[in-house]
């Protein structure tokens, strides 16, 4: 079965932002098919990628923009997150451990708990790098 | 919209709200230091938090940290079900102390 875009939104990497996006990512999910729990579970997820861009790639900077675009792909819901920051190093992008008691570090975490997977990488030809997360909608 | 702190003898109630995210969580960060400033115990009140990210959860293991080193009381009151979702998420359900109400971790006594 082809690929349904559910959105696609480009958007400034201000903060302010994430309440609505969260918003469209739930719709988004329920559009799929997913149940309350799942999309909350997405919902978090999404906004934790964001955040990473937002404080990581642009280092805080409202200036800059991302791309969020949501799909229902073969049985799954895939979000994928864009920005336009130099090269990450991806071999540093993993969850710290929770025993650790700190603040921060955590948003890793909670994606790779809460989606089924996600996929880093840099994006060809241009600079950037992507966030791939997948979740597979119950049936 | 700066957070409201409810001030009581030997205690203070950070009453954090609606959705705790990276636009609001440095204030919530900045009220709950704010509110260990002072001498007593501070609770951070989270019945009417909607949603929580990894912000606000830092700002309150910024708050517990805080606290232990001063040795004051530091708990969480009336966790909302999708703050306690994300808590455990972070597997800091254990780690908080987390009371019902400011009563009921007052002993009564309030």
């Amino acid at each position: 079965m082809a690929a349904k875009t559910l959105f696609e939104i480009r958007l400034s990497a201000d903060p302010v932002h994430l309440k609505s996006l969260r918003g469209m990512v739930e719709n988004a999910a329920a559009d799929a098919g997913c149940d309350a729990g799942v999309a909350t579970q997405v919902v978090i997820a999404v906004n934790e990628a964001c955040m990473n861009v937002i404080q990581h790639a642009y280092d805080g900077d409202p200036s800059k923009e991302m791309v969020v675009r949501m799909l229902a792909e073969g049985g799954d819901l895939v979000c994928r997150i864009e920005d336009h920051a130099p090269p990450a190093d991806l071999a540093a992008i993993r969850p710290r451990k929770l025993d650790d008691v700190r603040p921060g570090g955590l948003g890793t975490h909670f994606m790779a708990e809460l989606m089924d997977e996600c996929h880093y990488g840099h994006l060809e030809g241009r600079d950037g790098n992507y966030l791939e997360m997948r979740k597979k909608i119950p049936q | 919209m700066p957070y409201e702190v409810r001030e009581a003898e030997g205690y203070r109630v950070v009453m954090l709200s609606d959705e705790v995210d990276l636009s609001r969580s440095p204030e919530a960060r900045k009220t709950i230091l704010d509110a260990l400033g002072g001498p007593g115990a501070v609770f951070v009140d989270l019945s009417t938090v909607s949603y929580i990210d990894s912000s606000g959860v830092a700002s309150l293991v910024e708050g517990f940290q805080t606290a232990k080193k001063s040795g004051q009381r530091f708990a969480l009151v009336g966790v909302s079900d999708a703050a306690l979702a994300v808590l455990k998420l972070a597997r800091l359900d254990q780690v908080f102390e987390i009371e019902a109400t400011v009563e009921s971790a007052m002993g009564g006594s309030v």
